[in-house]
């Protein structure tokens, strides 16, 4: 290998300072670094712990149980609210039937009121009409009795003039009692 | 830098592991345990991006995250159900400690992703500390929660009586074998990634090849970006997995 011909020459001349320049072998298993290592190592680990323990671990721990806390509440407030919209459901079409059943009652009492009224108008018209017809009747009979009579002073007359028409002479009296005897007849 | 050095000497060279240098920071020298090196500088990277993940996003704590926020809500959510899962309720109190590794693991193993980087859990020395450390830590409160009966971990009670010393043998030496296997796995799968990165970037020097090799660089990347979770993942797991046996260990 190119590497370790080259190193053979290379660490030969500088074997103190191989570490700083190149590569030989493993530079992980220089035992030489290994203190410098493990204890800035450990710095470090120390540094991550605190600052792990002390504010990162606590604060996001802090945000989750916020978050669980927050959500938890909501989905009681949600549950209140849906809750909520059900009464006003509820309500509502309480609301609706009362309102329907009171639509019903007004049909029904303007009904039978308008029914009462119709039967009240219908009653007058009655009478009215029975009264005109009686009225009606009345008047027929004695546009009758009347037309009667007028016929006979008709016939009386009219006998009259054809008697005196055929050349004869009559007694008035006498022609209106013939006249008389024939209309009974 | 001396890997172009290199290239002009030998025409064609490879350093993959030039990237694994502990170099000091500031000038030459040696490094000593105090030294202000590379590791320094990029433990302190892996630090601020765990401040910007974890801190920075959460400063304004809504209830509707922003994306920043998710992705914190959702690393924590993660190893918490993990810890949860794999260890019960009663691990939940070991949080901050895993959480702190995984963290680790994952912001250093992308921050070694950054082509020029360097990454600290490709070394075994941080590895070993990491794994050592899980181990002591869950033995030690292995024998102070349950007292001797935390050996009964190496007893199987379940198996015929016959093959309980054979058995115990056996899961004495697999005991001891997880920090070594805990702390190899990550840094030689970390190492061996990077290490073959550079190898693809080394052909990249030779034009007939160059397009296969910088394909190739694509492709090893992408795997490296999932191989930077899993090892993550993988090593938190573990470590919770070696947790609920010091918590439980009667299984």
């Amino acid at each position: 290998m190119a590497t370790e011909t080259h190193d053979a020459g290379h660490s030969a001349a500088e074997a103190g300072h191989a570490a700083a320049e190149s590569a030989v072998g493993m530079p992980q298993l220089d035992v030489t670094t290994f203190p410098n290592q493990i204890f800035w190592l450990v710095v470090a680990l120390v540094v991550i712990y605190l600052i792990l323990s002390r504010v990162a671990l606590p604060r996001i721990g802090g945000i989750l149980a916020d978050r669980a806390g927050t959500i938890t509440n909501d989905i009681a407030a949600a549950e209140d609210l849906k809750a909520k919209a059900q009464q006003a459901e509820e309500a509502y079409n309480q609301a609706l039937a009362d309102a329907r059943a009171e639509a019903q009652q007004l049909i029904a009492a303007t009904r039978a009121e308008i029914q009462a009224d119709l039967d009240d108008a219908i009653a007058k018209a009655d009478a009215e009409i029975s009264a005109k017809a009686a009225e009606s009747e009345m008047a027929i009979a004695d546009i009758r009795a009347g037309a009667l009579d007028a016929v006979r002073e008709v016939a009386a007359a009219t006998a009259v003039d054809i008697v005196a028409a055929m050349g004869g002479k009559a007694e008035d009296t006498a022609v209106a009692d013939a006249v008389a005897d024939r209309m009974k007849g | 830098m001396a890997t172009e050095e290199h290239v002009k000497d030998a025409g064609l060279s490879f350093h993959p592991m030039d990237q694994f240098l502990v170099k000091p920071l500031f000038g030459e020298g040696d490094v000593h345990w105090y030294t202000v090196t590379n590791v320094t500088f990029w433990l302190a990277l892996a630090i601020l991006a765990i401040i910007g993940i974890l801190v920075l996003t959460t400063s304004k704590r809504s209830i509707v995250p922003s994306h920043g926020q998710s992705i914190a809500e959702l690393a924590y959510g993660f190893v918490y159900k993990m810890i949860e899962d794999v260890t019960g309720k009663d691990g939940i109190k070991y949080f901050p400690y895993i959480m702190t590794l995984f963290m680790f693991i994952v912001t250093a193993n992308f921050l070694g992703l950054i082509p020029g980087s360097f990454t600290t859990t490709s070394h075994i020395a941080v590895t070993a500390v990491l794994g050592f450390g899980v181990f002591i830590a869950v033995t030690v409160l292995g024998f102070v929660l349950n007292g001797t009966k935390f050996l009964g971990l190496f007893w199987p009670t379940s198996a015929p009586l016959a093959l309980r010393p054979v058995l115990a043998v056996i899961e004495l030496i697999s005991y001891f074998v997880r920090p070594v296997s805990h702390s190899v796995r990550l840094a030689g799968n970390v190492m061996a990634g990077h290490a073959v990165l550079k190898v693809f970037a080394g052909f990249a020097q030779v034009t007939a090849v160059a397009p296969i090799a910088v394909l190739g660089v694509m492709a090893v990347y992408g795997i490296e970006v999932l191989v930077s979770f899993i090892q993550a993942y993988v090593f938190t797991i573990l470590t919770c997995v070696y947790l609920k046996d010091a918590l439980h260990p009667a299984h």
